[in-house]
């Protein structure tokens, strides 16, 4: 079974709808033992840092995410809330990465937040390497400088982090519950781990 | 590369599609949640959905809609129509949309924009402005383009922006309808103005005219909505002529 956690995060729903519609049987729950017992567990997340990180910890959630030992994957805030800390009301975060999550600054007025499809270059990486260069969707304002557990990247403004692994820890900046069968193709490149 | 977008617009009336020929006559086009994922299959990169018909009576049937539309649309798609306030908004992102669109509420009371970044976030909020040229001024229209207001166009996107809009939709009434292309001159001045993404509408009649608008008119996506509903144009089509042309589009 798969653990969706639920918390006070925007796209909850859209993510249930992309497992519906790959069939996929799961649970939107912020039960700590159904997310524990999960097979494996997806941490959405739309939304603004401190506020999340707050909700998180009042419920106890942030130490539970920490721990667990089966695959995680998190989605846009929810890669970021996995990382250290983020410059978005100075948030200490839940630190399974050790990055810093940085606000884009323009060089050549280039809008903030990154919104629309941009490409992804995977470089041993867990994503399906058939959607090597194509498009997904994103919208962020903060961004994950690239690092050694970088599993993908796009450019904006410069290179950044679209996607991540460590241990059994996955994340993605972009929505792939919103990018048409390129992110169906990345949703189940994470399902489909053995 | 960010890519720029294409987006087919859908008017709702009674749960179909329809469109308005300037703002005034109607032609059925078909079943919106079909339709919808026949653009997103076909490559459009994002939908808009405007409920035409909102008032309170049919406020839960679009909500219903919105939750169909999620369901079986995989692509980003904004809703609006009669929205004007946060309790307005919040059932319909919890049915799934990604954006609203205001509209005549926002230049009613300009703190709706405000109240709803801070209650949603600014990526939630775009903000539709319809204008018309009348002598040197863009002068905005509330109620589908029928009153006009004091408001110009330039400032009160600036305005928007300011108090959180994530983006601008933009159409000009002078150009909607019309086939002979998008308002070149006002979207270069909101590109320039502006460090939010803006969408240009109204006027979309061949593929030239999606080129101009983002080669010359700097739009970061271009709406369009009769001449793809009757497939007179498709987003294939469409999206090969400008990546041929130059344009960073997602094929």
């Amino acid at each position: 079974m798969i653990a969706v956690i639920k918390y006070n995060a925007g796209n909850i729903r859209s993510v249930a709808f992309a497992l519906e519609r790959l069939n996929i049987d799961f649970v939107i729950t912020d039960n700590h033992e159904e997310i524990k017992k999960a097979d494996k567990v997806i941490f959405p997340g739309v939304g603004e840092a401190s506020t999340t990180m707050d909700y998180l910890k009042a419920c106890k959630l942030d130490k539970v995410i920490k721990d667990l030992k089966q695959p995680v994957l998190g989605i846009c805030l929810g890669m970021q809330l996995m990382c250290a800390h983020s410059e978005e009301n100075n948030t200490p975060c839940l630190g399974i990465f050790y990055e810093s999550v940085k606000l884009f600054i323009p060089k050549n007025k280039e809008k903030v937040p990154h919104m629309g499809w941009n490409s992804l270059s995977l470089s041993n990486s867990w994503i399906d390497s058939s959607i090597q260069e194509q498009f997904v969707y994103f919208v962020h304002s903060y961004y994950v400088p690239v690092n050694s557990h970088s599993a993908a990247i796009t450019n904006y403004i410069q290179p950044f982090s679209s996607a991540m692994k460590k241990d059994n820890f996955y994340a993605v900046q972009f929505h792939p519950e919103k990018s048409a069968a390129v992110g169906e193709k990345v949703l189940l490149s994470f399902l489909n781990l053995s | 590369m960010l890519t720029k977008r294409i987006i087919p617009c859908l008017d709702i009336k009674d749960g179909r599609t329809v469109k308005g020929i300037n703002f005034i006559n109607i032609r059925d086009a078909g079943d919106p949640v079909e339709l919808g994922a026949t653009y997103a299959q076909q490559g459009a990169d994002e939908l808009v959905f405007l409920d035409i018909s909102a008032t309170n009576e049919n406020r839960k049937t679009f909500v219903e809609l919105v939750k169909d539309i999620a369901a079986h649309v995989n692509i980003p798609f904004t809703v609006g129509g009669g929205i004007s306030s946060v309790a307005d908004v919040a059932p319909l992102l919890e049915a799934g949309a990604d954006k609203v669109s205001i509209n005549s509420a926002a230049v009613k009371s300009p703190q709706l924009i405000d109240e709803l970044s801070k209650a949603f976030g600014s990526q939630f909020v775009v903000l539709a402005i319809d204008a018309r040229k009348i002598g040197n001024q863009w002068t905005v229209h509330t109620h589908g383009g029928s009153k006009p207001t004091e408001r110009k166009l330039f400032s009160w996107a600036k305005e928007g922006q300011e108090r959180g809009a994530g983006e601008i939709l933009f159409t000009s009434m002078n150009h909607d309808g019309t086939r002979q292309g998008f308002a070149i001159d006002p979207l270069s001045k909101l590109h320039e103005l502006l460090s939010i993404p803006v969408i240009a509408s109204g006027g979309a009649g061949n593929p030239q005219h999606f080129l101009e608008a983002f080669l010359m008119g700097k739009a970061d996506a271009a709406l369009a909505a009769s001449l793809f509903h009757f497939g007179e144009l498709t987003i294939p089509d469409l999206k090969s002529y400008l990546k041929s042309n130059g344009v960073t589009i997602r094929i």
